[in-house]
């Protein structure tokens, strides 16, 4: 291994991981001023302008507050849970590439921490793994509501991995690979998967708001039926690691959905910036929409999430096994047949 | 069996199964989803408070405040009806008989040496100025506003009495 | 893997295997020791977590995201999902006789001699893959799948569909007794 080598990844890990820190950070504030926003109300604005301070703050205030651990939990696996969901939260991050190529300081830089060629398959292992924090940390809270929010969650994640699985099928059918850099640049300019993918990537998306845990499939932490689901007995920081892992998985599925289905960094008109700008600043360009990208999907998650109640119960595992899952093969059949149909012409 | 309709307004609504449209739900999230969008560009309903007020409402009833007379004089003469009539018994005092010398201090013989009103206690129901017979006691002043501690809340002679007529002038005058 | 193609990592290589491969053994003694069914579940987790690591020291990259996925992923979940509806622990844990203990024994030594006499029996003469080996990349292994092996991948698949089937036909309310 060449040193540089190692340097450079090291550095592209911490960038990386700062970023999504304070994204997850910031999406804090936005979900709040977007709840605001589409309440008729102006959200936080005290701490800093527009609010801007309000992530800190209430950090501080996270770090400060009492750490209760009930008497009757499993105390270590109790400060598993929330550490597990945090880890795993981050490490889809490794395979998503952010922009092409940068050339920086006479050397090619992936922005990629690494393209292994199983990439989806390694983001969806990471997202099964997601549950295991929630089902460890309310089944070791010794709490019937907890208990209850993660066998909710865990049922829940299953089987919407299942649809999940069926509808990247269909789009892997049209890309031919499962490395998420082939799968950016195949994206060039304009021709995005969501043009060819348009079912699957709306089974994908819904799914996607189910392995997050948002609303409306927010059942494993529902408040209204659980008093908090698998976060019941959680407080302090260790509470503030669930909410983070959640915002930052909802970064990752964000970014996931912008790779596979809305072309990363690709954007029409592309070629001309980068002759233009060059090497070096031309990807900033693409790092910037692919940020813009991401940042807009985010907003969709909010913008559902302070729209649509959450499902029942029995409605969710409807929806999962008996609409999305037979669409999601349906899907794959068409995709194949016209496949096969448009290469034999 | 149906009863008959009264008013002559009643509406029988029918429950039609759901066609297809309806049933995959889309289009009803989109269209409610551009519901909530539209809302991001309403006027906002918020005040936000300590700098923008609310305008208050005639008959508000806020803080207590114990009232001068014409000369500046405290026209309170602690007859203790205030605090009988109170049902939340939040209101005390100590009265003093009115030395030589006081007369431009306070109207009455008799004045309340020490008059408290604790605010945590107060209902705000305004039977204190209904009761009080010297038109000595007003709700007419602001939102009580938040403290930390609960001794903080037991309002004095300090903070409830009227500023005198020439503070007030004074004060006045600096604004001016 | 980016590092494993070079010649000059083997010896980083082999100290990563001994330490996975401790580890591995480690916690598959643990599943075994825990008197704490969630705690062996758990263990059980991490054992195939080092078994992912395994494959991936092996290049076998598909292998490994899919043991991850399918093992760790969905049916640990599952094996969680049912202890911790059964809320067993220490307290609730019959008393195994003694009969039970001896037959345990009895089959676990059998199967010891059997796996040392099929080690023996089996000469190794050498490892038929290579750490450079690529056929544990996707689009290899899809290939020799689709070929070679193509018979045997689809009979197993058809064995799943049958599981699958007899799965939906056991959660299905038989109409006769319960509409009645």
């Amino acid at each position: 291994m060449e040193l540089a080598f190692l340097f450079e990844k090291l550095i592209l890990v911490t960038v990386l991981f700062v970023l999504t820190l304070s994204i997850a950070a910031y999406s804090t504030w936005l979900e709040r001023k977007v709840a605001a926003w589409l309440q008729d109300r102006v959200g936080p604005n005290r701490a800093g302008i527009f609010g801007l301070l309000q992530p800190l703050a209430d950090g501080g205030k996270m770090f400060f507050k009492e750490e209760i651990i009930p008497s009757g939990s499993n105390k270590w696996l109790f400060i598993a849970g929330p550490s597990l969901a945090l880890l795993v939260s981050f490490l889809g991050t490794a395979v998503i590439p952010f922009g092409q190529n940068i050339e920086l300081f006479g050397k090619t830089v992936p922005l990629q921490v690494t393209d292994i060629n199983v990439g989806i398959l390694y983001i969806f292992g990471v997202v099964s793994l997601g549950v295991y924090g929630i089902m460890i940390g309310g089944w070791a809270s010794n709490n019937k509501y907890s208990l209850m929010g993660a066998v909710r969650g865990a049922s829940q994640n299953i089987s919407y991995e299942i649809a999940m699985g069926l509808s990247i099928i269909a789009l892997l059918l049209v890309t031919n690979t499962l490395s998420f850099k082939e799968i950016a640049e195949q994206q060039h300019s304009w021709h995005w998967n969501v043009i060819y993918q348009p079912l699957g990537f709306l089974i994908f998306i819904i799914c996607a708001f189910a392995e997050t845990n948002r609303v409306p499939f927010d059942l494993p932490e529902c408040e209204t039926e659980l008093i908090g689901g698998y976060n019941t007995e959680y407080s302090a920081f260790k509470m503030g690691a669930y909410m983070f892992a959640e915002y930052i998985n909802m970064f990752v599925s964000s970014a996931v959905m912008a790779v596979l289905y809305f072309g990363g960094y690709n954007y029409p008109g592309m070629d001309a910036v980068n002759s233009l700008l060059g090497p070096t600043w031309g990807p900033v360009i693409g790092v910037a929409v692919m940020f813009i990208k991401i940042i807009a999907f985010i907003f969709f998650f909010m913008w559902v999430r302070w729209t649509i109640p959450r499902f029942r119960y029995d409605q969710l595992m409807d929806l999962g096994w008996k609409i999305l899952i037979p669409l999601a093969i349906a899907n794959i059949v068409i995709t194949a047949i016209v496949i096969t149909v448009v290469d034999k012409l | 069996m149906l009863m008959e309709s009264l008013s002559g307004r009643r509406k029988v609504l029918e429950q039609k199964p759901m066609n297809f449209w309806e049933r995959i739900y889309l289009p009803a999230i989109f269209k409610g989803m551009g519901i909530t969008f539209m809302h991001m560009f309403k006027k906002k309903e918020t005040i936000r408070y300590p700098e923008e007020e609310r305008e208050f409402s005639e008959n508000w009833r806020g803080m207590h405040s114990l009232k001068r007379d014409e000369d500046g004089r405290e026209r309170c003469t602690a007859c203790g009806l205030c605090a009988l009539s109170c049902p939340a018994e939040a209101i005390t005092m100590i009265s003093a008989e009115r030395e030589k010398g006081e007369e431009h201090l306070y109207r009455e013989e008799k004045y309340a040496a020490v008059y408290e009103i604790n605010m945590l206690r107060c209902i705000f129901c305004g039977l204190c100025e209904e009761a009080c017979p010297k038109e000595a006691i007003y709700l007419d002043g602001p939102i009580v506003p938040a403290d930390y501690l609960r001794k903080d809340f037991i309002y004095g002679k300090d903070k409830l009495v009227e500023m005198p007529i020439d503070e007030l002038e004074a004060l006045k005058g600096a604004k001016v | 893997m980016r590092f494993n193609q070079k010649g000059n990592t083997v010896a980083y290589d082999m100290s990563l295997f001994y330490f996975v491969a401790f580890l591995t053994i480690l916690f598959s003694l643990l599943v075994i020791f825990t008197k704490n069914p969630v705690y062996s579940v758990l263990s059980l987790i991490a054992t195939f977590f080092t078994f992912t690591i395994h494959y991936i020291l092996l290049n076998a990259q598909f292998l490994a995201v899919v043991n991850f996925i399918v093992y760790m992923g969905a049916i640990m979940v599952l094996f969680l999902f049912v202890l911790m509806l059964m809320n067993l622990n220490e307290e609730t844990e019959p008393m195994k006789s003694n009969l039970i203990k001896i037959i345990g024994v009895i089959a676990g030594v059998t199967l010891l001699v059997t796996l040392v006499g099929s080690i023996h029996a089996l000469q190794t003469t050498g490892v038929s893959a290579t750490p450079n080996s690529e056929i544990g990349l996707v689009e290899n292994l899809g290939k020799v799948l689709f070929s070679e092996f193509l018979l045997p991948f689809e009979l197993s698949s058809l064995l799943l569909l049958s599981a699958m089937v007899g799965a939906v036909l056991l959660a299905k309310k038989d109409k006769r007794t319960n509409n009645g």
